[in-house]
């Protein structure tokens, strides 16, 4: 960005290279994946899948902007997911809409309530404690199984959309749109948050929060801001997981569910927002796609590739993605140079 | 509740202390020293323990007297602590020591979803249990209450001993006070001549020998199946959060607290029992975010 200020000559042959290749191929990607369900109808689900988890990766991506990592978001995917099959169990009909209010609702007001607390620490006992919340409440469906229905879960029956009672296939690609639609907007939203005065406080907790502080400004207060915002996008994320699969188990609060969201968050590049969702599009690709021969290996293999990324490839996806249009646009300024040159 | 009950509970509450202490401890000794929480000694406690079954289990089956067990679980616990620990210092920990936090917690998590299914992938899914060591030192009666000797004797002696030979060790030997140094002031440290890197694997590995130990004690009084290693990590660092991290004596109290806590909450509210550790764990940490025996850091700008 402060490039282009800084050598207005040389962009002007190619206006904001880099901001436009990205935006140009945030575009076609979104088309591409709009046009799944008739190009690829085979793929719908899958892909809505990894939408559904993309969202909640955004969660986890929002708190690595501050240096914080999360062992235990999929507490907040979970709680959402119960909410609305609790909703739908009690409420037989229930709107689309509400189901998601709800869920997203039940996740907010636990992120606060989780969020006051941990937002005291950093680091270690940051990613712990979130750990320990999740894990909890992950036994706690286990444990209370006359109501939570234990590692069974409870099926979630599909609910109304906009009053309408819907087919399957109907109703998969309105959740499918619906996906798409909010991949779209709370992505947009998130890097709007970014950049708002809050955003670039919540950042600075990485940098320097003793600065922060001197300011006057409150580090807990701007994190736990943040934080909530987190526990919403996973809510959403956990919200059209379950309203995908039609059913909820105590799988969505496991652990194993937390890392993957941290290890997709990491490998489609620390912080940010189009790599959490190319993450979450490539590992659940690969991952159907392995099952078939690496099913037993397959946390051996995402422990092996997170060390080479964090060891060798700390940028992930988007950061070598952003090398190669940075080299194209290196090239490309040389070519100017060279002209004016002549 | 009755005598008997409320002796059952204490029992049971003071033999599962002793083996949590036992892994907290190799937890908060490589916190304290090295400043990184080891995501991944969970699974070098169920590496533990899985070893000790099955040597134990092949000897016994050659017709040794199930007493053998026990030099059997040290060899357990230092091939643990060498064999892996070792590695995981020398070709990993040593590369982040100037990263960010968080990032150190990324690699020995990595590592513990590594371990997790190199565990599947040697012994499998199903679980496996192997008591016959628990029933080799017999039983005491106290008050009419019948126990193993093994849990209300040995398994406490084995952790008030592992305490007091490490705070000894810390402070009367010499290679405990280069460890003491090297915490206080690594670069001081090396200036003096003191091998930083030799100081911190070998910490390591006596760390991971206490986790593997931890796993190899506790391996005749459970059962041992998957997912052992990540309740494992989740509690013990509960008991070093609350004593305060890198707090050693502080892990023993801690780790009776929570330990007693949840064998009195089996008898009397059984469903939350497992929520008890965590409960006390966020109780304290309310009231003393640095836990019971920490004391605050102070800042530097």
């Amino acid at each position: 960005m402060r490039d282009t200020t800084r050598h207005p000559t040389s962009d002007s042959a190619k206006p904001g290279a880099m901001p436009s290749i990205r935006a140009i191929l945030t575009l076609l990607g979104i088309l591409l994946l709009a046009a799944v369900p008739f190009i690829a109808p085979s793929m719908q689900l899958l892909i809505n899948l990894a939408l559904a988890k993309g969202l909640a990766v955004l969660g986890v991506t929002v708190l690595l902007r501050a240096g914080q990592v999360s062992f235990g978001h999929a507490l907040f995917f979970g709680i959402s997911a119960y909410v609305g099959a609790f909703l739908m169990a009690s409420l037989p009909g229930a709107d689309l809409i509400l189901v998601l209010v709800a869920g997203v609702g039940g996740a907010v007001v636990s992120g606060l309530l989780v969020g006051l607390f941990v937002v005291r620490y950093r680091g270690i006992f940051f990613g712990m404690l979130n750990l320990a919340f999740s894990m909890i409440f992950w036994s706690i469906l286990e444990k209370f199984y006359h109501v939570t229905g234990g590692a069974d879960g409870i099926r979630l029956a599909r609910p109304s959309v906009l009053g309408m009672a819907m087919e399957r296939a109907g109703f998969e690609a309105v959740i499918f749109y619906l996906s798409i639609v909010l991949m779209v907007v709370l992505g947009w939203f998130t890097l709007r948050w970014f950049a708002s005065p809050v955003g670039q406080i919540f950042q600075t907790i990485k940098t320097n929060e003793t600065r922060l502080e001197y300011l006057g400004l409150s580090p807990r207060r701007v994190l736990l801001s943040g934080y909530v915002l987190s526990a919403a996008l996973c809510g959403v994320g956990g919200s059209l997981m379950a309203l995908t699969q039609g059913v909820v188990t105590p799988e969505y609060v496991w652990w194993v569910r937390s890392a993957e969201m941290v290890f997709i968050a990491v490998l489609g590049g620390a912080g940010s927002v189009r790599g959490a969702f190319i993450g979450a599009l490539i590992y659940e690709v690969v991952r159907i796609y392995a099952s078939a021969f690496a099913g037993d290996i397959w946390q051996l293999l995402l422990g092996s590739f997170l060390l080479v990324i964090i060891l060798f490839a700390p940028g992930g996806i988007m950061g070598i993605a952003d090398t190669l249009i940075g080299h194209r646009k290196k090239s490309g300024q040389r070519a100017a140079t060279a002209e004016e040159a002549k | 509740m009755n005598l008997t009950i409320f002796l059952l509970a204490l029992f049971d509450g003071i033999s599962y202390a002793a083996l949590v202490f036992i892994v907290a401890l190799g937890l908060t000794l490589i916190f304290g020293v090295m400043r990184i929480l080891n995501v991944a000694h969970g699974s070098l406690y169920a590496i533990g323990a899985y070893v000790t079954v099955s040597l134990s289990g092949y000897f016994l089956a050659l017709g040794f007297a199930p007493v053998f067990a026990f030099p059997l679980m040290i060899v357990s616990a230092a091939l643990v602590g060498v064999a892996l620990g070792g590695p995981i210092e020398w070709l990993l920990l040593r590369r982040i020591y100037d990263k960010p936090e968080v990032l150190q917690l990324l690699v020995t998590f990595a590592v513990f979803m590594i371990l997790e299914d190199v565990q599947r992938l040697v012994w499998g899914s199903q679980p496996y249990f192997e008591a016959r060591v628990l029933q080799a030192l017999g039983n005491v009666t106290v008050f009419g209450v019948t126990y193993t000797v093994y849990q209300l004797i040995l398994l406490p002696l084995v952790a008030t001993g592992l305490l007091l030979g490490l705070r000894f060790f810390l402070r009367r030997t010499v290679i405990g006070k280069l460890i003491l140094a090297t915490t206080e002031d690594r670069e001081a440290a090396q200036s003096i001549g003191i091998d930083a890197d030799r100081v911190f694997l070998f910490t390591f590995m006596v760390g991971a020998v206490l986790a593997g130990l931890g796993g190899a004690l506790a391996s005749p009084t459970t059962s041992i199946l998957p997912g052992m290693g990540a309740d494992m990590i989740v509690l013990s660092f509960a008991v070093v959060a609350t004593a305060g991290l890198g707090q050693i004596g502080g892990a023993a109290v801690a780790a009776l607290m929570i330990g007693l806590g949840r064998s009195f909450a089996v008898y009397v509210w059984p469903e939350v029992a497992v929520l008890v550790p965590y409960l006390i764990m966020v109780l304290v940490l309310l009231v003393r975010p640095e836990g019971l025996f920490g004391s605050p850091v102070a800042r530097k700008i």
